[in-house]
């Protein structure tokens, strides 16, 4: 990436505009159901899981693992420059919860599936927008 | 879709096409009136004759179905429908049309797909509803190839499929679209071509993805009496599916809530789709395997039970779906060679297939196929048989 920030092309809708306001803080949230507490995302107007209309940006952890991931070779958006890792992370706290990101920190060629991961923000006008790099390897033993 | 009595008294008769090219400099009205004009007199019927038109689009893509019923001068129309599905649609709107012939609410139905899909709104740029756009496109993320190559990936990952796989697949589905006059890349590709083919989103190369390109694509449906008067032989549904996969509604790219990335619709539909046939995969005579990219065709295979889990790869390299093998598929090249019609062109593919009308690539004697359409984990799929 280059050392300006990419164009985001961020217009959200109001239910999910919190998703790049909230790293202000440096901490992530994700729409959560006040009822069956499920978390929802993409941010919707009503909780799929139980039809509650009881739904606000809770905290998260912001770590989680790479379901899968491309490596795009080819500038697809002018300032956006190639190459660069566009990854779907499953966060830890409801794995089925997958957030569409790219993944920095480390060489394109390192990315893996499995690889697991920590939220960063991209300071982008006014947004912070959500990026995520890899955590170190966690070894059992000495 | 519902009980097969309920589709099963209407049939197939024509098919049309306009010229694909990479600039039409046309209007897409123009493009759609054309090619349902051509199915029209394809199926032996008038302007007059035709009572309902149907079509799909993504996200105003396209022109409206009574824009092209005004323009063909049709004014009595009792069915009309603009669906907002895309490559989803074919089989799906088919079967939709059959049933409402079937049940009498309409007589002659135009379906057609009309875009300037090279020239004009491309795929992916367009914006849908929500939030989830914004979820992929703040992060680079705006284009199919890119959304497909996120669940390749997962199939290569959990199968230990390699790009050998992919590329089986382009250089099996070049040799059909080298006896196509229709197809827009006909030349032979070998594996190293295949190798050296730009990568535009790792894993898929430039020629694991589809061509794009401006034109239309109609098919027309009539009752089974009429049909017995057509031109060229009916084909009738055999049986038809439609699914929607969880978290598929969204966005193309909403894949957020689907828990399994290295499986797509078929998986999910196949069960309901060979049930309601009263026929399996061993008995068809060809698949048309929805293929905007080369890794779809693998899940297709898997998915509809030509090949089990992880084994589609080594199915397509020992040469089971190329000219003369056991199942052959994509036999127009696909969406791959031919050009991006969105599916329609797949599904009037089959009609051509089971009609006789295959030319250099007709598959010997075929009476029965199935179809598919959709990449994702929504999507529909017809078994069409001979009449
Ligand atoms: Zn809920």
């Amino acid at each position: 990436m280059s050392a300006d920030p990419p164009p985001r092309f961020i217009s959200p809708h109001a239910e999910g505009e919190f998703y790049w306001t909230s790293g202000a803080d440096g901490v992530l949230r994700l729409q959560r159901c006040g009822d069956c507490r499920r978390y929802i995302h993409p941010p919707g107007p009503v909780c799929p899981y139980c039809h509650s209309r009881a739904l606000s940006p809770e905290p998260v952890a912001g770590t989680g693992t790479i379901a899968t991931f491309t490596i795009n070779r080819k500038e697809w958006i002018p300032g956006f420059e190639p190459p660069y890792v566009f990854a779907l992370v499953e966060i830890d706290e409801d794995p089925t919860i997958r957030l569409g990101t790219n993944i920095v920190g480390c060489e394109v060629d390192d990315v893996e599936i499995g690889m697991r991961v920590e939220v960063e923000f991209e300071a982008n006008g006014e947004w912070h927008v959500p990026l995520f790099h890899p955590l170190p390897v966690e070894r059992s033993e000495e | 879709m519902g009980e097969p009595s309920a589709y099963r008294g209407a049939a197939i008769t024509g098919v049309g096409f306009t010229e694909f090219s990479k600039a039409s400099g046309r209007s897409v009205l123009s493009l759609a009136a054309e090619a349902c004009r051509a199915a029209i007199l394809d199926a032996g019927l008038e302007g007059a004759d035709i009572d309902g038109v149907v079509t799909y689009q993504y996200l105003n893509d396209s022109v409206p179905a009574q824009a092209v019923a005004a323009v063909l001068g049709l004014g009595d129309l009792r069915h009309i429908l603009d669906s907002g599905l895309a490559g989803q649609a074919p089989c799906y709107l088919a079967a939709h049309a059959a049933t409402m012939i079937s049940t009498g609410v309409a007589r002659n139905i135009v379906i057609y797909r009309a875009l300037n899909g090279r020239s004009g709104q491309r795929v992916g740029s367009a914006r849908a509803p929500g939030d989830a756009a914004d979820l992929r496109h703040d992060a680079g993320l705006i284009a199919y190839p890119q959304t497909i190559a996120l669940w390749a990936r997962r199939y290569m990952i959990e199968t230990g499929a390699t790009e050998a796989d992919l590329a089986a697949v382009a250089i099996a589905q070049r040799e059909w679209a080298a006896r196509n006059d229709r197809a827009f890349r006909r030349s032979p590709l070998s594996i190293d071509e295949h190798h050296a083919s730009p990568m535009v989103a790792d894993p898929l190369r430039a020629v694991d993805c589809t061509t794009e390109v401006d034109g239309a694509c109609a098919i027309v449906l009539t009752s089974d009496e009429r049909a017995a008067d057509a031109p060229h032989p009916a084909v009738g549904i055999r049986s038809a599916a439609y699914v929607l996969g969880r978290g598929g509604g969204l966005d193309m790219a909403d894949s957020s809530s689907w828990p399994d990335l290295s499986r797509n619709h078929t998986s999910l539909l196949a069960d309901r789709l060979w049930a309601d046939a009263g026929l399996g995969p061993d008995e068809m005579d060809f698949a048309q395997i929805y293929d905007c990219f080369s890794s779809v065709v693998l899940f297709g295979l898997e998915g509809l039970g030509f090949a089990d889990r992880g084994e589609a790869g080594e199915f397509v390299r020992a040469g089971h779906t190329a000219p003369g093998g056991r199942i052959p598929v994509n036999t127009n090249g696909g969406l791959l060679n031919e050009g991006y019609l969105h599916g329609m062109n797949t599904l009037a593919e089959a009609v051509l297939q089971l009609q006789g009308r295959g030319g250099d690539r007709q598959v010997p004697d075929a009476e029965t196929g199935v179809v598919t359409s959709g990449a994702l984990q929504d999507g529909s799929a017809l078994v069409l048989v001979r009449r």
